[in-house]
């Protein structure tokens, strides 16, 4: 016969968010900051196939860390998402606050009601008509949204990252500065990163309709030299 | 609004057309019979093939029965950066299907993290249309045309189709619609090998213009309202729009031979 178990509220949810923390804080972190032409999100990624950034619509771009096959999953709903309202509607009603708050709203239900929380936390960025209509949502473990200004950083050892970033964070860097200035931030003493280790993408307001731009290993070198 | 979350053996995967249908959204339902109602038809587009990639061309007017429904009406639409998709047939499942054909080849490319080849793209097509075939049965027939640069031979290349969702590559050049007969006597005669951009620009206007001439389906240039036939270039530069004035002057040089005629 089974033996009928109490847990506590407090304790279940507490062990959950100590197994999703520990799952995030496995991988590396990224960050994504304003810039002089939009929104640039550098990761530390080690894999050039597997991607941590990703396009998501015209003016929209995810991004993930954690267990990958988690947040990949994500991204593909959030893609399906996007491309069903655009149908449906038009292209300028998909926005990224609403896409927030549907992650949101599985990521929460998955950490209260599934025997597994998911081990990821995202960003999602939305590109504005001028930069300062430009939104950054961080979605956390448990479906917490935060709504942030200027950067974000995600991903295990975010406060010290923030903590650098905050120090040389200027509004209107170029893309080479914000480049610079997020490697360092994820290099640690022990730790320095090249342009290797990292894969860059930009949302760039330059009039096209699909603002999402993949900057290649090549071009990252020749802008990091 | 909610995820669109789905079991394993029901996800579908990176086909925008399967998702749509999951979610109750696909168009491609059973018409009632409208063969008898009069609704507006687009007609005559061209593509050929030239040194640098191709050339698409198609005529502005739309049609409902006798009387003309549309005089700037855009048959030929870009469909990513290196192709496009020009359509005759009835105006609304055509227009629809270029829609969804666009959002196919950027779902497929957001999901897989990669673009479809060329070929790809055009076996895509070859099921919208064959997905048609109820509604074509029952009046509301769609035939595109599928060209672009193929980025693998570095070359231009070109399909039409037909109502089954048949798929033929061709060689030279295609022309569908209800002009169909005599755009293409004027591109049979007039094409050959390594046609310059330039030059295939003005037989593919050459082309609509006998067709309109012969046509009522098809509209010539509309000098009065300046509406132009839609022309674009399709090279290692991407999908580009030939402007007004340049077409314009083409259509300018068509005319004066003609009056020597």
């Amino acid at each position: 016969m089974s033996m009928p178990y109490y847990v506590a509220p407090e304790q279940m949810m507490k062990d959950r968010a100590d197994f999703a923390r520990k799952g995030i804080a496995r991988g590396r972190s990224l960050v994504a900051m304003q810039f002089a032409d939009g929104i640039a999100i550098v990761a530390e990624n080690p894999s050039h196939t597997l991607r941590k950034i990703s396009e998501i619509y015209d003016r929209i771009a995810f991004a993930g860390v954690g267990k990958y096959n988690e947040f990949d999953q994500l991204r593909v709903l959030g893609v399906r998402s996007a491309d069903l309202k655009g149908y449906q509607f038009s292209r300028q009603d998909v926005d990224a606050r609403s896409l927030a708050n549907q992650y949101a709203q599985m990521i929460g239900q998955t950490f209260t009601h599934e025997v597994k929380p998911l081990e990821v936390e995202i960003l999602i960025a939305e590109l504005g008509a001028t930069s300062d209509k430009d939104q950054l949502f961080h979605i956390m473990y448990d479906g917490t949204v935060l709504d942030e200004q200027r950067f974000i950083v995600i991903g295990g050892d975010a406060d010290s990252i923030r903590t650098k970033i905050e120090t040389g964070f200027t509004p209107n860097l170029s893309l080479k500065e914000s480049a610079q200035l997020a490697i360092t931030a994820l290099s640690s003493d022990d730790r320095k990163l090249t342009a290797h280790d990292l894969e860059v993408a930009v949302l760039q307001r330059n009039g096209a309709r699909r603002c999402f731009k993949r900057i290649s290993d090549q071009s990252l070198e020749d802008l990091l030299k | 609004m909610i995820l669109p979350v789905f079991p394993s053996d029901q996800d579908p995967g990176s086909n925008f057309g399967e998702l749509l249908k999951r979610v109750g959204l696909s168009p491609f339902e059973q018409f009632a019979d409208v063969s008898k109602l009069e609704i507006p038809h687009a007609t005559t587009c061209v593509a050929v093939k030239c040194s640098d990639g191709v050339v698409m061309a198609g005529d502005r007017r739309a049609t409902s029965g006798n009387l003309i429904s549309h005089r700037s009406m855009e048959k030929v639409v870009q469909a990513d950066e290196f192709s496009g998709v020009a359509i005759a047939g009835a105006a609304g499942p055509a227009m629809e299907m270029v829609k969804l054909f666009q959002l196919q080849i950027e779902h497929y490319e957001k999901v897989e993290g990669q673009p479809l080849s060329l070929e790809g793209k055009a076996n895509q097509l070859s099921m919208f249309v064959r997905n048609n075939l109820p509604a074509a049965m029952q009046g509301l027939m769609v035939v595109p045309i599928f060209a672009g640069f193929d980025e693998v031979s570095q070359g231009g290349r070109l399909w039409d189709y037909d109502a089954t969702g048949g798929r033929y590559e061709e060689l030279d050049f295609v022309a569908t619609g209800s002009g169909q007969l005599h755009a293409a006597t004027v591109l049979r005669v007039g094409w050959r090998k390594n046609l310059t951009t330039a030059e295939a620009v003005h037989l593919v206007s050459q082309s609509l213009w006998e067709a309109s001439d012969a046509d009522s389906a098809t509209g010539g240039p509309d000098i009065l309202r300046g509406i132009y036939p839609v022309v674009a270039t399709i090279t290692k530069d991407g999908f580009q729009r030939v402007s007004d004035n340049d077409l314009e002057v083409v259509f300018d040089q068509i005319t004066a031979g003609v009056k020597q005629r």
